[in-house]
This record gives structure tokens, C-alpha cells and sequence, in this order.
């Protein structure tokens, strides 16, 4: 194992974190506080509670996966695909690292920025909302087994895009729907018959729901289900890298 | 002494069919440097990827230090430095990190005073904390060659170095890669700059349409495919060449007014003096002489005219 390596990836990409604090931090909290003022205050003054949690606390883990989901993507396919496009990807490529070293550097740095921007997240909720952690232990679970399994997945991305318009695809057009019809903002159990049956496809779903269970015990599925569902995509992910790694796909060949 | 780089029967085909390399197998002393020579598209800097890991091959085999290059990647990687021919920098990094983070991924413990004294080697050192977009274009390439030092190699492959270079850095490279030598590093460059390789090179390898077409030490090159030309400027011009020298290499050009004949440097006899005789029975008076001896450019433009 090239120790020295995956540092240096994991604290080059960490860097860049550093310099594009402003954009990193500072944005994340005030979109969750333009959330908590039209959800919270405008929406919740009507709903005011789900299931006995009130309507600002019920969201708060639903934002935060909003916000993990992103940012681990985000980060995860521009770590990789921004040597790619500006071609400083060779020194990688003919460094003795392996593919695993790459990834741990990578995605680990990845899933660093989008737990940190997370707690960030949780933090500036506290100062809207009352927010109790019932389970912290599956809560961190949840919230480590979901940034490592989506900064993979960005990764993923980042090998798989060719330009900025593939690279934005999934984390600008796929995540928000998902996250947002994933019952982000409302428990699955106040749709329509039809419609909850639809959400049950949505894989976010079992994410929102098995997080949220941490918090306040109420879920949508049971977190056993949330936990096979994210460990199963994490799986397939690493099934998918394997592959990618094996054949050289769209690096070396 | 086993060669450093071995490549044997070396194929590459790429995803859109096209094939950059043709069983190319190719050896490379420790401690020599080899000059690549060759067009666009000649094949150069796959063979080079291949050798770095930056490319797959399609078939064939590649050792460094008698390690296979897929196999024994990480063994065979931390020996090589490579300098590619693009300018690619990650423009928002300083100089420093970026050095330091080469050494790093090439497994080694930071070591500040080695830094030092590439960056001190080649210029750099006051740049260090400048980020890479406020470096000229000349700097930047200073930094690829950093980066590809950071890690004490013992091969080093430049792609082009020179490509858009001016001649300060252009010296100053040439005395980094003279103090590489001294120190038994091997060096491979590719260059379109014949005169390069003339000057700087042990042995010179010409490369075309994916194939090696020749290899050879510099000086027995030259000697082997060098043709000599004497040149005889003539008092009178010639309207023909008169029948008693019909026997030579002799050719009739400006208007008469010169004659060249074409010799071997390798044979025996170069037939310069019986020629020199024969003109002067002939009657005719010599006003000046000289003599060009063929360049690799020469030598190159004929090999891979001829083969191409």
C-alpha cells in the first residue's frame, strides 16, 4: 500500500477545499436557512407536525441527505475528472499507485468536504429547530455508509463523463427529484396510494427514511431495509469500479 | 549489464482501430541517452505512455529494471520521471505543492530539501510559492520537469521538451539533463529538433508509422548513412560533363558553373584525388572547392521518405 500517496491525494484534494472555502461553506448554509424560512416558517406554520415531530425538525435529516447527496457527488466526480480535463491525470496514471489508493484518496477526501459540509448543515438547523438525535450511532452510520457510497458513486461519474455537461448530469438533474420526491419535505405516508407505491422505487426514499428514523424513530420503511438498500448500491458500485479498474475504461485506454 | 528498458514486440491499437504501434522491440542502455526521432503521429509518445503506465498495450511485453510494467507496475513506475509534451498544470496550485505532491504520489516521505534543490536547479526556487497560472508558458514546462524529478528517478522520458521553448530554458535543460547523466540516470527524449539529437544524444531511434524503423549509436549513424559531397565550383561553365569523366558520380548544376560528386566516407578510397587528376587533364580549372557532409536531419527525411 503507497501510504504517501493517498495522503497526498487526500490532502491535495483537501486543499482545494480550503481555498474555495467561501463557495464551500458558506453557501450550504444559507441555502438550508432559505429552506428553513419557506418550508420551516411559511410551509410549517400550516403542516406544524408529522407524525408528532414538528414540521422544521421533521426536515432537517431529509436536508441534510439533500445536501450530502450533492456535495459528495460533486466532489467525488470533479476530484477525477478535473485531471482528466486538464490532463494532469498522466501523473496519476504513471505514478505506483493503484486504483484502490486512487479511490481511497479520492472519494475519501470527497466524502471528508460532504460530511463536514453535513454537520454544517445540522448545526445551522439547531438554530432554527429543536433537533434530537435518538440513535447517534445509526445516524453517523447512516451518514458516514451514505457520503462514502455517493462520493463513490460521483466518482464514478467523474471517470465515466466527458465533458462538463455529463459531469453535471446526474448530480443537477437526477439527485434533486430523487431527493426531493424522496419525502425529503413530507412523510411518503401523506401521498396517494398510487403515488406512495411510485416513491417506493425511488431509492433516496429508503435513505431519507432510515436517516431520519436516527433522529426521531418514525420512518417510512424499516432502517433494516434503508441499510440493505444503501449497502446493495454500494455494492453494485464497487462491482461497477472493479470492472472500470480491470479494463482501463476511459483511462487507460 | 541487462538493458534498463526492455520492449519486445510491442502492439498498440486503440479503441477507434487505429494502430499506434506496430511489434515495435526496442532496448535501452542504463545511463545512455536515446533520442527518438520521428513525425506527427509517428508513435512516439505512445510507446511512451505504454512504458509509463499511462497507456494499456494491446499485446507485447515491457520491462523496466527487469520488472514487467502491468504486473510489477509499482516497482517499475517509482523508477520512471516523465516529462509530457503538453503543458498540462493544475493552474491553481503553487509551485511547491505541486512538486511535493508529485513526490508524494510516488510513495515518497516528503523530503524539503530535495525540492529545494530541483526547484534551485532549474530556476525555480523564487517561483516557489507563485501559483502555475502566473507562470509564463517556459516556466511552466521548468515545473513539469520538477515535478518529474521530485522523486529521484532513474529513467527519465521528455516528450518534446523543447516544443516552444526559448533557448535560455532550452540551455538550461540540456545542463540539467548533462548533470542527470553524470549521475547514471537514463534519459529517452523525443524531439522534432534534429540538431538536438545530434548534439545531445548516445544513440538515436527513428520511429514511423508505429514502427522502429532504425536504432543506432549517434556517430556510427552518421558515419553509416552519412554521404559526403564534394563540391567543385568552376572557372568556365560546362555545357556537358566530357566524356573522360563519365566514370564518376558526377552531377552538372548551376548552369554548369559547379560539379558534385557524391562520396562514401566508409569505403576504402573516396577517388578524390583520381578525380581531381582527371579534371585536370581534362582541361578544366577549378575555381573553388567544398565539402558537406550529411545531417541526421538528412538522414532522417531519406528513412522515413523512403519508407513511409
Amino acid at each position: 500500500m503507497n501510504i504517501e500517496a493517498v495522503k497526498s491525494i487526500y490532502f491535495f484534494e483537501m486543499a482545494r477545499t480550503r481555498r474555495t472555502l467561501l463557495q464551500s461553506v458558506v453557501s450550504p448554509v444559507i441555502s438550508t436557512s432559505l429552506y428553513f424560512i419557506v418550508f420551516g416558517a411559511a410551509v410549517g406554520s400550516r403542516i406544524q407536525q408529522i407524525e408528532g415531530v414538528s414540521y422544521g425538525a421533521f426536515i432537517t435529516p431529509g436536508l441534510i441527505m439533500l445536501t450530502l447527496l450533492t456535495q459528495c457527488i460533486g466532489n467525488g466526480s470533479f476530484g477525477i475528472y478535473f485531471p482528466k480535463f486538464t490532463g494532469t491525470i498522466y501523473e496519476l496514471l504513471s505514478s505506483p499507485v493503484s486504483m484502490t489508493e486512487i479511490v481511497l484518496g479520492y472519494v475519501g477526501a470527497a466524502a471528508t468536504k460532504g460530511m463536514m459540509i453535513g454537520l454544517i448543515i445540522l448545526a445551522t438547523a439547531s438554530f432554527f429547530v429543536n433537533v434530537s438525535i435518538a440513535h447517534p450511532f445509526v445516524m453517523l452510520l447512516f451518514f458516514v455508509l451514505t457520503a462514502v457510497t455517493f462520493s463513490l458513486f460521483g466518482f464514478i461519474i467523474g471517470i465515466w463523463a466527458k465533458d462538463f455537461e455529463q459531469l453535471n448530469l446526474i448530480p443537477m438533474l437526477v439527485i434533486p427529484p430523487l431527493v426531493f420526491l424522496g419525502g425529503s419535505f413530507y412523510s411518503v405516508n401523506m401521498l396517494p396510494p398510487f403515488w406512495q407505491a411510485v416513491s417506493h422505487f425511488n431509492p433516496v426514499l429508503y435513505l431519507i427514511s432510515g436517516f431520519r428514523w436516527s433522529f426521531f424513530e418514525i420512518a417510512d420503511v424499516t432502517p433494516w431495509i434503508s441499510f440493505t438498500i444503501i449497502v446493495g448500491f454500494l455494492g453494485v458500485l464497487m462491482a461497477l469500479l472493479t470492472w472500470i479498474f480491470r479494463t482501463g475504461y476511459r483511462l487507460r485506454n | 549489464m541487462p538493458p534498463i528498458v526492455s520492449v519486445s514486440h510491442l502492439v498498440k491499437t486503440y479503441a477507434s482501430g487505429f494502430q499506434a504501434l506496430k511489434d515495435v522491440s526496442l532496448d535501452i542502455e542504463e545511463g545512455e541517452i536515446l533520442a527518438l526521432l520521428g513525425p506527427n503521429g509517428a508513435g512516439k509518445t505512445t510507446l511512451i505512455s505504454i512504458i509509463c503506465g499511462i497507456v494499456n498495450p494491446s499485446g507485447g511485453t515491457v520491462t523496466v529494471g527487469g520488472h514487467d510494467v502491468v504486473r510489477n507496475f509499482r516497482e517499475t513506475r517509482s523508477m520512471i520521471g516523465l516529462v509530457p509534451q503538453e503543458l498540462t498544470t493544475d493552474q491553481f496550485e503553487t509551485v511547491w505543492n505541486t512538486v511535493s505532491f508529485s513526490r508524494g504520489l510516488h510513495g515518497k516521505k516528503p523530503n524539503p530539501a530535495h525540492i529545494e534543490k530541483v526547484l534551485k536547479d532549474l530556476s525555480l526556487w523564487d517561483k516557489k510559492d507563485n501559483m502555475l497560472r502566473q507562470l509564463s508558458g517556459g516556466m511552466k514546462r521548468r515545473v513539469l520537469i520538477a515535478k518529474a524529478l521530485s522523486h529521484e528517478p532513474r529513467v527519465l522520458f521528455l516528450d518534446e521538451p523543447t516544443a516552444g521553448v526559448d533557448v535560455n530554458l532550452r540551455k538550461d535543460m540540456w545542463e540539467v539533463v548533462k548533470r542527470l547523466r553524470e549521475n547514471g540516470v537514463t534519459i529517452i527524449l523525443t524531439t522534432h529538433y534534429i540538431e538536438e539529437a545530434e548534439e545531445i544524444a548516445d544513440r538515436v531511434g527513428v520511429i514511423n508509422g508505429g514502427r522502429i524503423l532504425l536504432i543506432e549509436e549517434k556517430d556510427e549513424l552518421m558515419k553509416k548513412l552519412g554521404r559526403k559531397q564534394l563540391r567543385i565550383e568552376l572557372a568556365e561553365p560546362l555545357a556537358a560533363l566530357p566524356e573522360a569523366l563519365s566514370g564518376y558520380r558526377l552531377t552538372l548544376e548551376d548552369e554548369g558553373h559547379g560539379l558534385i560528386y557524391d562520396y562514401d566516407i566508409t569505403g576504402e578510397r573516396t577517388g578524390i584525388t583520381t578525380l581531381l587528376t582527371a579534371l585536370a587533364e581534362a582541361g578544366i580549372r577549378l575555381k573553388d572547392l567544398s565539402t558537406r557532409q550529411s545531417s541526421l536531419e538528412d538522414i532522417f527525411v531519406e528513412l522515413v521518405g523512403a519508407r513511409a
